[in-house]
């Protein structure tokens, strides 16, 4: 039980003044998401049926290497902006929401930097 | 973690069923949550089978009825009895709404009524709403202003007090904020619709000298951007008002005044 006045309670910690860099990453993510997966995946209709190399080949072209590249990084990048406002909504515990946050994003930054060295050893002829 | 089962003390039981004096031909039931604090005994649903035939048009005629007719200790809180108190604020067949403004005759089948969701009980129909009116006194809901006060009134021009319609009306009966999911889990911090709607109200009025304070202190992950676009605020609202709207709105002065 506590003896705070119920506003002091209501005003807590007060505002964190940040939130809106957030919100704007994301969309902004989305915004760019969009045309980068169109083009994906018209790349993908371009290449079914293709063998191992022309795979490759295609991969290699450097516009595809540069827009896939930055598909892998907005794409985590996204992916990472919207599980930490899950995270956010659902655990209540302090410490295991900070945990889940970061380990995320090092999940996602891992993940986006090993799908771009793939994609440019492949590009560089590696 | 979000709670997908209730305690088990607030488990709902069945109760009690009163029936309908004999002869009574038009026969609605109505299906109302009890919860006694000083019984120890879980809430209960009983049921009141209610005349229509000698009964006012409205749900909040209902409760008044059964209160004066049938069970006494029925609890729960009216005043105005034209949507203008917002006391009778209530979940009325699935939806958060005003009593006395709600017809007997939209609703299909049994009356279902429950107190706000998600709010601490103090008895039957009667929901504990201290935080969320501290969370509006938080938000300092008067005129701020430097410019010392003009003999007579502050003008505002024609245009900017059109920009205060749909929000003047809110009357702050918590039926959005109540049904807001991001507001069930979070609102020991988010400050839910209803509250940024005021906010707005207040940011957007061309008297008031302090936008940019008003601004920051709602900058804040918790307080503003727990809000995703969810929408059973403008859905809910007994007033027909779009909290989502406002807090859009916000957001989007929060982004203009960084470019």
């Amino acid at each position: 039980m506590s003896l705070r006045t119920p506003l002091g309670r209501a005003k807590g910690l007060g505002s964190a003044k940040e939130g809106v860099g957030h919100w704007l990453a994301e969309r902004a993510s989305a915004a760019a998401l969009l045309p980068l997966l169109i083009w994906f995946v018209i790349g993908l209709i371009a290449n079914a049926g293709a063998d191992y190399e022309a795979a490759r080949a295609w991969i290699g072209h450097p516009v595809n290497a540069v827009l896939l590249v930055l598909l892998l990084v907005t794409m985590f990048q996204h992916a990472q902006l919207g599980m930490q406002v899950i995270y956010e909504d659902y655990i209540h515990n302090d410490g295991l929401k900070l945990v889940s946050i970061y380990l995320t994003k090092f999940v996602a930054y891992l993940l986006a930097a090993a799908g771009s060295f793939a994609v440019l050893k492949i590009a560089f002829g590696g | 973690m979000a709670e997908i089962r209730l305690p088990a003390n607030s488990r709902v039981t069945e109760g009690q069923t009163y029936p309908a004096p004999a002869g009574a031909k038009n026969v609605k039931r109505f299906r109302i949550y009890r919860w006694d604090p000083d019984s120890g005994k879980n809430p209960r649903m009983d049921t009141y089978e209610v005349d229509l035939d000698s009964c006012g048009p409205m749900v909040l005629d209902a409760l008044l009825k059964i209160k004066n007719e049938i069970d006494s200790t029925l609890t729960f809180r009216r005043s105005c009895r034209e949507g203008i108190c917002g006391s009778c604020a209530m979940n009325i067949d699935g939806s958060n709404t005003l009593a006395c403004i709600k017809a007997i005759s939209d609703i299909k089948g049994d009356v279902n009524i429950y107190p706000l969701p998600h709010m601490p009980v103090i008895k039957d129909l009667v929901p504990d709403l201290t935080q969320f009116y501290a969370q509006y006194a938080s938000i300092r809901p008067w005129l701020r202003t430097e410019t010392p006060p003009p003999p007579r009134e502050r003008l505002q021009s024609k245009e900017d007090r059109a920009k205060l319609d749909g929000l003047y009306e809110c009357i702050l009966c918590a039926c959005c904020s109540t049904s807001c999911p991001s507001y069930w889990w979070n609102g020991d911090r988010y400050l839910g619709p209803a509250i940024l709607l005021q906010a707005y109200r207040w940011i957007v009025d061309s008297r008031d000298e302090d936008t940019g304070t008003r601004l920051d202190e709602l900058e804040d992950p918790f307080k503003l951007y727990r809000c995703h676009t969810i929408m059973n605020c403008a859905k809910t609202c007994p007033k027909g008002l779009n909290p989502a709207k406002a807090i859009a709105e916000i957001k989007k002065l929060l982004v203009q005044r960084r470019m």
